[in-house]
């Protein structure tokens, strides 16, 4: 075991799948000789070479083009887009092509793509580089969509991904690159080295895609969350008091609905919470399936808390961040119902 | 200030509309065989004429002249002749077919057989297109079954795509053929992509990506030129011009480049413009093309000049638009007649044998057709199952889904 910061365990996986298979290419812009904005690449052009790990011109669509041509060949590209805002010049190749080559072709060709992508605020990058598209790619069918909130996660999870059949959207979030990020801004980083889901295996391992996590079991309430709303929601409850049960989704499609069930079934209460603004966000259907699954379980209305339906501001990030405060008064509010 | 006039915008128009008389004097036809034939390794920038003219092998005469002739055997062009009468026969039954209510849509490709006919012959097995919908001669030409189209066409219980896509669609990588998209300029960079890849794997393989005029106005296209340029990528890079996206004019995304040729220039992608009716020429400009992405030497851009004799779809009345005898003004004539007249000049072929081979050619696409029908087409007969709705999705179906299949019955 060693421990990693996120960006490692994610380099890590990249690493690792390179080693293991030869159709494994890495590409997108900055990721080639200087490692990413990020450095979630570095090291990988000078260990596999500049036709296994290369930078490209700064066009999104030609970078999930030329992957989604390089998977039909028998390639497997693992591509960088630098901010998950960036995506929207590559969504009609995303949505319209990758999402639906297996199913249009009837499976005479594939499209196993990995689309990584850093995600969500925190880091004061106004809005273009603080969005959560996730429900912009949840809502379309033939994608796969995962969003890990911690280094172990987030290798195993990406190893996974690479070796999927599919496509799949990786959202990495950004405030937890270098550690569990709970919402209190004003105070000092904890280091993923601190912090027991820091500890990541060196080698091969992976973890189910469609499979959640409970981070904390509870039974007062259930809150689902993922990426770093999953630690925001653990501050919340241990802020409250309420005996929140946790559950990190890690995958939202393919949704794991049984763990959300089984939960809810047992608290009777449910909170949502993400990043990405309110309406038709991805908390919308999973408070209709708590309603359709769990009705006559329920105690309380489902609540959600997400960003506000405003562009991400600058400035007044923390006011637009759902932080453990906004979460806790949920968790009252859910209670009191 | 005060010396200039307010601005006002330029909106390009064709030269004639309904009820005027077909006009392509704007469209300057070089002499068949006054194109020179560059080495495969020329430098882009000592070629930059060809961008701006015509490659052509068969004259008036019927004659095949000039430094790009002379490269195909009687029997490889009557192979030619041939597919280029198959497809010409399939389309028209399929239009046929399409009145009967027999499929919901047709697309055919009257005037432009030429086009894919003559490329699919420039390509080997294992290499890949990335097409469009006016296409299929790559299928024909390939040896693609004729009742394995007019099964996806019908979307019958033998549809090799199980119902899911629009007639005309089809997939065949056995056949170097990528799954049409409908979707339009996303399958050109995907070529560059393909090609890409069998670089970094070392392999011979090339690809082709194919667009219409209209289309390359779409930021893929232009995505495509800057990807294949950059890593030299191993790809043919198809523009064929038709005159016509649907009712819009080519001036329209041409905009102020000349020819779309010249659209490679700044990319520095050797660009060529062809007689896209011309049989011979097209298959020559190809194989010149097919050659330098297999030495290595880079993609190459290569625009058809053609015209799209027929409507843009069945759903499509051209008269609404363009002079009802604009296509008999077309000054590049018709593919197929110009390829019988040359085969007829050489002694290769005859008016009987052309008369025979259009009844043979006939009869074995009603037979097809027949066998196809057998199947069932959209509203008659054998169909896809539901099921098939939810299948293929994914590798696996995932229990959302499942449950979805369930509630729908099956």
């Amino acid at each position: 075991m060693a421990r990693m910061t996120m960006i490692e365990a994610v380099r890590s996986a990249m690493d690792v799948s390179m080693e293991r298979d030869d159709n494994v290419v890495v590409f997108g812009e900055d990721v080639g000789y200087f490692g990413g904005v990020f450095r979630c690449t570095q090291g990988l052009q000078a260990k596999y070479g500049k036709t296994r790990c290369f930078d490209t011109p700064i066009s999104e669509s030609g970078i999930v083009g030329t992957a989604i041509g390089m998977a039909a060949y028998g390639l497997k590209p693992c591509v960088e887009i630098q901010f998950a805002d960036y995506m929207y010049p590559a969504y009609d190749q995303i949505t319209q092509e990758a999402a639906r080559i297996r199913y249009r072709s009837n499976g005479d060709f594939t499209c196993p793509i990995v689309l990584r992508m850093p995600t969500g605020g925190g880091i004061f990058g106004g809005q273009t580089h603080s969005q959560s598209p996730e429900a912009l790619f949840t809502h379309v069918c033939g994608l796969k969509v995962v969003v890990p909130s911690n280094p172990y996660d987030a290798k195993g999870l990406l190893i996974a991904s690479i070796e999927d059949p599919d496509p799949v959207m990786f959202l990495e979030p950004k405030r937890l690159y270098n550690g569990p990020f709970d919402g209190h801004h004003d105070r000092p980083v904890i280091p993923w080295s601190k912090h027991d889901l820091g500890e990541v295996p060196e080698g091969h391992y992976t973890i189910p895609i469609g499979k959640a996590e409970v981070r904390r079991r509870g039974s007062a309430v259930t809150v689902v969350a993922y990426g770093t709303m999953v630690h925001v929601a653990l501050a919340a409850a241990e802020e409250t008091g309420i005996d929140a049960e946790v559950i990190d989704l890690r995958s939202l499609l393919p949704l794991d609905l049984d763990t959300i069930v089984k939960s809810v079934e047992k608290t009777g209460r449910c909170v949502v919470v993400h990043e990405a603004t309110l309406t038709s966000g991805f908390g919308g259907e999973v408070a209709a399936l708590v309603q359709e699954h769990c009705f006559y379980h329920l105690e309380a209305p489902v609540v959600r808390v997400a960003g506000w339906d405003t562009p991400y501001p600058h400035a007044q990030e923390w006011d637009y961040f759902p932080g453990p405060a906004r979460v806790g008064r949920a968790l009252v509010e859910v209670m009191e119902a | 200030m005060s010396d200039l006039d307010r601005l006002s915008l330029h909106v390009p128009e064709p030269a004639v509309r309904p009820g005027g008389e077909p006009d392509f004097s704007n469209v300057k036809i070089p002499k068949a065989g006054s194109v020179p034939r560059p080495e495969v390794d020329v430098a882009p920038e000592e070629i930059r004429d060809l961008a701006y003219s015509i490659i052509r092998v068969l004259n008036r005469d019927g004659e095949a002249v000039g430094p790009w002739a002379g490269l195909l055997s009687d029997d490889e062009l009557l192979a030619g002749l041939r597919h280029m009468m198959t497809l010409r026969a399939f389309d028209a039954r399929m239009l046929m077919a399409q009145r009967q209510g027999k499929t919901s849509f047709y697309m055919q490709h009257l005037g432009e057989e030429a086009v894919s006919c003559a490329f699919r012959k420039a390509l080997n097995k294992g290499d890949m297109n990335f097409p469009t919908y006016r296409q299929a001669g790559l299928l024909i030409a390939d040896g693609y079954p004729m009742v394995e189209m007019m099964n996806q066409i019908f979307s019958n219980e033998s549809d090799p795509l199980r119902g899911r896509q629009l007639p005309i669609m089809y997939s065949s990588k056995e056949h170097g053929f990528f799954t049409i998209s409908g979707n339009l300029a996303t399958q050109y960079v995907q070529a560059v992509g393909w090609a890409m890849a069998s670089a970094i794997k070392r392999d011979t393989k090339i690809a082709a990506a194919w667009i219409g005029d209209g289309s390359t106005a779409e930021s893929d296209f232009h995505s495509a030129l800057v990807f294949a340029s950059t890593y030299k990528a191993p790809v043919i890079l198809n523009i064929v011009n038709n005159q016509w996206a649907i009712s819009t004019f080519q001036g329209i995304a041409r905009g102020g480049s000349g020819t779309f040729a010249a659209r490679g220039l700044g990319f520095g992608i050797p660009a060529l413009r062809v007689d896209g009716n011309d049989y011979l020429a097209v298959y020559a400009v190809a194989k010149w093309a097919a050659e330098r992405a297999r030495r290595n030497l880079g993609p190459t851009l290569i625009e058809y000049v053609t015209y799209r004799v027929g409507a843009h779809s069945t759903s499509d009345d051209p008269s609404a638009y363009r002079p009802k005898t604009e296509s008999e003004a077309w000054p590049l004539g018709d593919p197929v007649l110009r390829l019988k007249k040359h085969l007829i000049l050489r002694g290769a072929w005859s008016e009987e044998r052309h008369a025979q081979a259009e009844a043979e050619i006939l009869d074995e696409v009603i037979q097809a057709q027949k066998q196809a029908e057998g199947h069932g087409t959209l509203h008659a007969g054998g169909k896809p199952s539901v099921r098939d709705i939810f299948e293929g999705v994914y590798a696996e179906m995932p229990p959302h889904i499942r449950r979805q299949r369930q509630k729908a019955g099956y």
